[in-house]
């Protein structure tokens, strides 16, 4: 026979960690599977293990809490990393609700090069596999050293290859900060940190106004020590260089992006992000419902307990809205926990963490309000500016797609092509959808990671008979 | 007034309309969605004579072949004539299959086992051979479809062409028993004539008519590979038993793959048939029998990766043939629908006829067994009987 969990948490980052841990420690049979080969998820494991040592305090109080946790999960419950998912099914049960028999199938690729594929099951599932970086495109968005703002955190983990490098920062949203600060202390010569949204300097930034203080004086404190300029209403509108980065165009903006004046920055390295995708594909597959999040994005729709429309299936973190680490992580413990009571546990009522998350979550509705993404950034793209790079497909056929009777993203990419490449829409669907004219939609991936057609035929892995048979 | 108003900008719509106008007519089409949002956007673009037993949806198919390779003509789409290799499993299946192509009246040829591999270098061995046929083809439907509407209304002599996207249908304008356009979401369009072209949801549209035509989604999944640098799978391949499916009536899951690449690179793999409503509940089991299928047929597949996969809903008729013609009950209302997993091929010469039908020009085909009332019990007498499952 197959292990059947009680309970299968994909994604170990905050929001999945503390979920772990809560149901763990309540009793369940867990398995936390993740297709990084660390734990941590995008906001801890991209800190260098050194950084913390050089460092301690107000920037990265939150990773000795997540490692703590870490450990205490490792000896309770079942850890697979390494396990890329590529699909989740639900069987047994009946969709009205009941949920007695009801499994979930978690399928995976195990490994790197050799990898194999893996079913894992278990009776209820915690969907925690965060967002991904949101870039906006502008001319020269394809040439190499322009990294997204998570692929600059993902940079410092080697601080010698970015130590020397002349870097600039754009974009909008808190993440800026952390990005920059990081950069400068592993030694990049940070040239500036241009938000796109904020009208005001570091002195009001909106993470001040939210209780923050600490972690924004502590950022702006490492700005300030390594001569950064901050500058708000501004953005990087394009990237120039021969075969890679060689310098960029710093706009001025008005209110709703456009640029008003511009000059040049010298630099080799560009980090952009203008905010997170959560990564729906895997709730999709399982027909939860979502709703749109304050700025419109598409999330996972859930209750108080973190329960999802789909019996068994729990979300936390990002994926339920975009909202940062301790937001995730209050998510996560609250959702660990109702799992546990809902499979028939003891877990006593906890007040206080059901309003640390409501205080967290105003706090990140206050932030999507802050760094809207405004329209202008279209104006930026020149009818040769790739939107989708995986398919190298321009503006110029987005338009023509939109001119033969294309109204939404799903027409644009059959009659034009983006989105159909290696990373299926998740770097370039936001713009398309916005220049298609709607809201982005959530995304439908049947098929959320790459997998071999003959891991999927099940040939080299004569299909685990009880994977198949249902209950 | 236009003269015509096309229900359903998917591929039949789009010819519908392209013939109409290139016949003098002034035709609007509209559709509640963008341009070929539909099944058109979820198939694959076959356009096979090889998988159609003889009769007259294969006469339907043999002169939608020949639209086709005109149509190209046009640009602004992929249009391969590729042709398609049908395979056989045993000895057996292969002398049906070499009297089913001897019956069909058109360009083929029969292939041992040993050539084979002429044609199709990476297929697995141990096949009993196969039939090529040199007229299958394969089309981008998407952008044909948009091209079909683009360029229709191009030229001396002809109609206009408007296309109005995100419009919906919701009643007919009657006179009497005749329709004399469609009512919708934004207002009202008298027209001479109205087509029903709207694919899966063609039953839905006729009933606003008051008129019953039983058309049914049959589900399919399709499976996209990675580009691939080197082409593996020249035509379109598939085994003898697609043919068998693709004529039965069950209802429960069936899948034969049909394999082949496409310029950009990616490998499609179908082809899955269920009836399960619109339900777009990705079905594990289903794309790992399509898996499995492709690998039997290419071995080097397994190696290679699925980076994504979509569903769609074939418009099934009980009798595996479309809807074609004008409504006896509903003068003045016609269809274009119905065409199940054939739309992509089959469109050209269903926009033809019913262009021709709208003109009151004689059919280049009889129209007879297509006709829009044959479902209808006491109806049911005349003409010709329901193609064997």
């Amino acid at each position: 026979m197959t292990r059947v969990y009680d309970l299968a948490v994909i994604g170990a980052g905050p929001a999945g960690v503390a979920g772990a841990l809560e149901a763990s420690l309540a009793g369940l049979d867990v398995v936390v599977i993740d297709a990084a080969p660390r734990p941590g998820g995008q906001y801890h494991r991209h800190l260098p293990d050194s950084f913390h040592a050089l460092r301690p305090g107000a920037l990265h109080h939150g990773l000795e809490r997540f490692m703590r946790q870490w450990e205490a999960l490792r000896s309770r419950a079942e850890i697979l990393l390494g396990h890329r998912v590529w699909a989740v099914e639900r069987t047994g049960g009946d969709a009205a609700g009941g949920t007695a028999g009801a499994t979930v199938t978690v399928r995976c690729l195990a490994g790197d090069r050799e990898e194999r594929p893996r079913a894992v099951r278990a009776r209820a599932l915690l969907i925690a596999t965060g967002a991904h970086d949101r870039p906006l495109p502008f001319p020269g968005w394809d040439l190499p050293g322009v990294l997204t703002a998570g692929g600059a955190q993902a940079l410092l983990k080697g601080s010698l290859v970015v130590a020397g490098r002349r870097v600039v920062v754009s974009g909008t949203g808190p993440f800026l900060l952390p990005v920059a600060a990081g950069l400068a202390r592993a030694g990049a010569d940070v040239r500036g940190v241009y938000e796109a949204g904020g009208r005001f300097g570091l002195a009001r930034h909106p993470l001040l106004a939210a209780g923050k203080a600490a972690e924004a004086a502590g950022y702006a404190a490492v700005l300030a020590r390594h001569r950064v300029p901050y500058r708000g209403r501004h953005a990087v509108v394009a990237a120039h260089g021969e075969d890679t980065l060689t310098h960029v165009t710093v706009a001025r903006l008005d209110a709703d992006w456009r640029p008003v004046a511009t000059r040049t920055v010298e630099c080799d390295t560009l980090a952009c992000g203008y905010g997170f995708v959560p990564q729906l594909e895997l709730p999709v597959q399982l027909g939860c419902a979502t709703r749109r999040d304050a700025d419109g994005t598409p999330v996972v729709a859930v209750d108080a307990g973190r329960r999802t429309s789909v019996p068994g299936v729990y979300a936390a973190g990002e994926t339920t809205g975009v909202g940062g680490a301790e937001l995730a992580e209050a998510e996560g413990r609250l959702a660990g926990r109702t799992v546990a009571a809902d499979r028939g546990l003891r877990v006593p009522p906890l007040p206080a963490l059901a309003r640390r998350v409501d205080r967290l979550a105003a706090f990140a509705r206050a932030l999507h309000e802050a760094y809207p993404v405004r329209p202008g950034w279209r104006d930026w793209l020149r009818d040769d500016t790739l939107v989708c790079r995986c398919e190298e497909v321009p503006l110029s056929a987005v338009r023509e797609a939109r001119r033969l009777g294309a109204t939404d993203a799903r027409s644009v990419k059959l009659l034009a092509r983006p989105g159909m490449g290696w990373c299926q829409g998740r770097m370039c669907g936001y713009a398309v959808a916005c220049l298609a004219g709607e809201d982005p939609a959530a995304p439908r991936r049947p098929i959320a990671q790459p997998v071999r057609l003959g891991d999927l035929a099940g040939l080299e892995h004569p299909l685990r008979k009880d994977d198949r048979d249902d209950p | 007034m236009p003269d015509v108003v096309v229900i359903g900008a998917g591929v039949v719509g789009a010819a519908c309309a392209h013939y109409a106008a290139r016949a003098g007519l002034d035709v609007v089409v509209l559709d509640r969605g963008p341009v070929a949002g539909g099944t058109t956007g979820a198939g694959e673009g076959n356009v096979l004579v090889s998988d159609k037993e003889p009769g007259p949806e294969l006469d339907l198919a043999v002169l939608s072949a020949g639209l086709w390779r005109e149509l190209a003509g046009l640009g602004g789409f992929e249009y391969e004539p590729k042709g398609g290799l049908v395979v056989a499993e045993d000895d057996e299946v292969l002398a049906a299959l070499t009297a089913l192509a001897a019956g069909q009246g058109v360009e083929h040829t029969v292939v041992d086992a040993g050539r084979l591999t002429d044609y199709e270098p990476h297929l697995a061995p141990g096949f009993a051979g196969g039939v090529f046929y040199p007229q299958d083809a394969q089309v981008q439907p998407m952008l044909a479809a948009a091209t079909l509407l683009r360029e229709g209304g191009r030229g001396a002599g002809r109609g206009t062409l408007s296309l109005r996207t995100g419009v919906t249908v919701t009643g007919f304008l009657r006179d009497g028993e005749r329709v004399t356009g469609v009512r919708t979401d934004r207002g009202d369009i008298p027209a001479g004539a109205v087509v029903n072209a709207a694919g899966t949801w063609g039953g839905e549209v006729a009933a606003l008519a008051g008129v019953h035509l039983p058309i049914l989604p049959r589900r399919g999944f399709i499976l996209v590979t990675e580009p691939l640098d080197e082409p593996l799978v020249l035509h379109k391949v598939y085994t003898a038993a697609y043919v068998t499916n693709v004529a039965s009536d069950s209802a429960g899951l069936e899948t034969s793959a049909v394999v082949e690449g496409t310029p950009s690179g990616p490998v499609l793999i179908g082809a899955s048939r269920e009836r399960v409503g619109f339900d777009r509940t990705v079905s594990i089991p289903v794309l790992e029998r399509l898996a499995r299928q492709a690998v039997e047929l290419f071995p080097a597949l397994a190696a290679r990766r699925v980076i994504r996969a979509y569903c769609g809903f074939r418009p099934y008729c009980p009798d595996h043939l479309p809807v074609i013609g004008e409504d006896p009950r509903a003068p003045g209302l016609y269809h274009a629908c119905g065409h199940e997993g054939a739309g992509i091929g089959l469109a050209p010469a269903t926009g033809h006829l019913i262009a021709q039908a709208l003109t009151g020009a004689r059919p280049g085909l009889d129209l007879d067994p297509f006709r829009p009332d044959r479902f209808d019990p006491d109806r049911s007498g005349t003409g010709t009987p329901a193609k064997e499952g």
